[in-house]
């Protein structure tokens, strides 16, 4: 059963050329899907629509964002902002910029349960300090008690995840959470989050270019082009046998560590121009 | 990594940040000071007339009377009582015009800034035509119209200055809405007021208090200009501008009825800017 069910959803910049051509992907409750494509292929789009952060110079023109049964998109603005706020939450990309500099850890983590869900704040502080433990902080209630500046990247993305899991939401959009940091601490944060997913049993849908991720983190993938959905596969069958040339051709680029001979392969102009070509075969079939 | 925070450059900054302060505030606090008390302490009456007691100098210089410390102006008006006493003017025109036009400004800024739309669109072109009117004559004309007085220049330096804050805010307001901390908040289900309050106007506080602190020294200074084009208070109020306007004329016989007001608002315009920046370093909580 899926907890998210994106269906024909099309954005466009008001006034301009489509970003998103009739977009179609499942989170079932409790999985991972990937999203992957090369800058400007709209991934981070899908999240921003789910979560109703669309930046304003952008509309979405036309399909359905089915949260736990209910189309978000038929919904009265304030209805569906509460619905997205107690069911969602995001993993951001840049954890420098997605801590409030001017507050304390404590209540940039804290606040949101006790103004906006109700919680008392002892319940907030005790689930706060939990979650720091949980996501292996050391020394946490100092942590609680720091200005975000004190705090090393690692440290801050790591806060970042506890306090998306903070009011145990049923879905998170994790946006490229570990393209702002080093290779080292990528991947205890990868780990991180995979182990947190499972232990809550949250849908995650992650967003990222790093098919290595994919196949670490996510059971489901969709390969986007220009906006468009060109590849929705099972990751083990994806990494068997992707079925698009287009994503075979993502797969072949990505380089591999362990044989530098084989060089890198970028992915060839006779592919891209076959996948523009169906964008724009696309486009001119009306949408 | 928490212990680093004893780093020596930042103790540095902090100390320098200090001294600014300390000095500016000091010398603020002198003239509240003065103001508050200007008709106790002050040696004389700063409007007694005494024409055999004109153009006296200053107590250091050949001809000086006892009492008069900083000399007299033509009248024979003792030129240290109209100094403390023309402080009461100029500070309470920098505290209220300067506040009133920091919260008109800010509030407009940070809603075009944060709300965008037409709601941007409507005050940016405001702020636009606003600023096309070359702002000293807009004054004259204001004053003109509303009639000299200390409100009508408090209202001037409002209608005239608010610009200045809206725009910067109104800049800093769009950068901070960027940041992922209020995608995070709006995604958590915080109003648009919500947010802009808690998750905007914290960062965009140190700058509005370096603009609250420099628009107090530049409604001084306002002040100043209007009462030296006789446009200000009535000519019985002593006031800073008025002190150097009617020094002007007498430049060569009697520098000090000109270079002691001069130096006072001076020395107040640029403590108003210290303040500031000395604020913002305490402010700042990175540098805090």
């Amino acid at each position: 059963m899926s907890f998210l069910s994106i269906r024909n959803l099309s954005v466009r910049l008001k006034g301009g050329p489509p970003l998103l051509r009739r977009v179609s992907l499942d989170v079932a409750v409790g999985q991972v899907r990937g999203l992957v494509g090369e800058s400007g292929a709209g991934k981070s789009m899908i999240g921003k629509a789910v979560l109703g952060i669309l930046p304003p110079s952008v509309e979405i023109t036309g399909g359905q964002i089915v949260l736990d049964g209910t189309d978000l998109l038929t919904l009265p603005p304030k209805e569906r902002r509460r619905r997205i706020g107690a069911t969602c939450a995001l993993i951001p990309q840049d954890p420098l910029t997605a801590l409030n500099p001017s507050h304390r850890i404590g209540p940039q983590i804290t606040d949101r349960l006790v103004d906006i869900l109700g919680w008392t704040r002892a319940d907030a502080n005790t689930r706060a300090r939990a979650l720091l433990e949980e996501v292996q902080i050391p020394n946490p209630d100092r942590v609680l008690r720091s200005y975000p500046h004190e705090l090393s990247g690692g440290m801050r993305q790591r806060i970042l995840i506890a306090s998306a899991f903070a009011a145990e939401p049923k879905l998170i959009v994790a946006d490229e959470p570990t393209t702002a940091l080093d290779v080292t601490v990528q991947k205890q944060i990868l780990r991180l989050i995979a182990g947190m997913q499972a232990r809550h049993g949250t849908a995650l849908l992650f967003v990222t270019h790093d098919l290595g991720v994919v196949s670490k983190v996510c059971q489901h993938l969709s390969v986007l082009y220009a906006g468009m959905v060109v590849e929705d596969s099972a990751v083990t069958d994806f990494f068997a046998a992707p079925r698009h040339p287009y994503s075979a051709a993502l797969l072949a680029a990505t380089p591999k560590y362990t044989d530098p001979a084989a060089g890198l392969h970028p992915v060839p102009d006779a592919v891209i121009d076959a996948v523009r070509a169906e964008v724009a075969a696309f486009d001119a079939g009306g949408r | 990594m928490l212990e680093a925070n004893g780093l020596d450059g930042r103790s540095l900054i902090r100390r320098r940040a200090g001294l600014r302060l300390w000095l500016s505030a000091g010398w603020l606090g002198l003239l509240a000071i003065a103001a508050l008390l200007a008709p106790w302490i002050a040696p004389h009456d700063p409007l007694a007339q005494d024409l055999f007691l004109g153009r006296l100098p200053p107590f250091w210089m050949a001809g000086s009377e006892p009492g008069y410390w900083l000399g007299t102006d033509s009248l024979g008006r003792d030129v240290l009582s109209r100094i403390l006493h023309g402080a009461r003017i100029a500070l309470i025109v920098a505290l209220v015009a300067g506040s009133i036009t920091c919260v008109v400004g800010a509030t407009l800024g940070l809603l075009a800034g944060f709300l965008r739309g037409w709601v941007d669109v409507v005050i940016s072109r405001l702020i636009d035509i606003w600023m096309a009117f070359p702002p000293i004559l807009f004054s004259i004309l204001l004053i003109a119209v509303l009639g000299p007085g200390l409100t009508s220049i408090i209202i001037a330096i409002v209608v005239i200055d608010w610009t200045r804050f809206a725009r910067v805010v109104r800049a800093e307001a769009m950068a901070q809405g960027a940041m992922d901390y209020v995608a995070s908040a709006r995604v958590a289900g915080r109003g648009r007021l919500g947010t802009m309050m808690r998750e905007i106007l914290p960062n965009v506080l140190p700058t509005i208090v370096v603009l609250l602190t420099l628009e107090m020294g530049i409604a001084v200074i306002v002040e100043a200009i209007l009462s030296f084009v006789n446009l200000s208070i009535s000519t019985d109020d002593p006031t800073w501008g008025g002190m150097i306007s009617e020094g002007r004329t007498s430049i060569h016989q009697a520098w000090w009825v000109l270079v002691f007001p001069l130096v006072t608002l001076f020395l107040t315009v640029l403590a108003f800017s210290q303040l500031g920046e000395g604020l913002k370093d305490r402010f700042d909580p990175v540098l805090r």
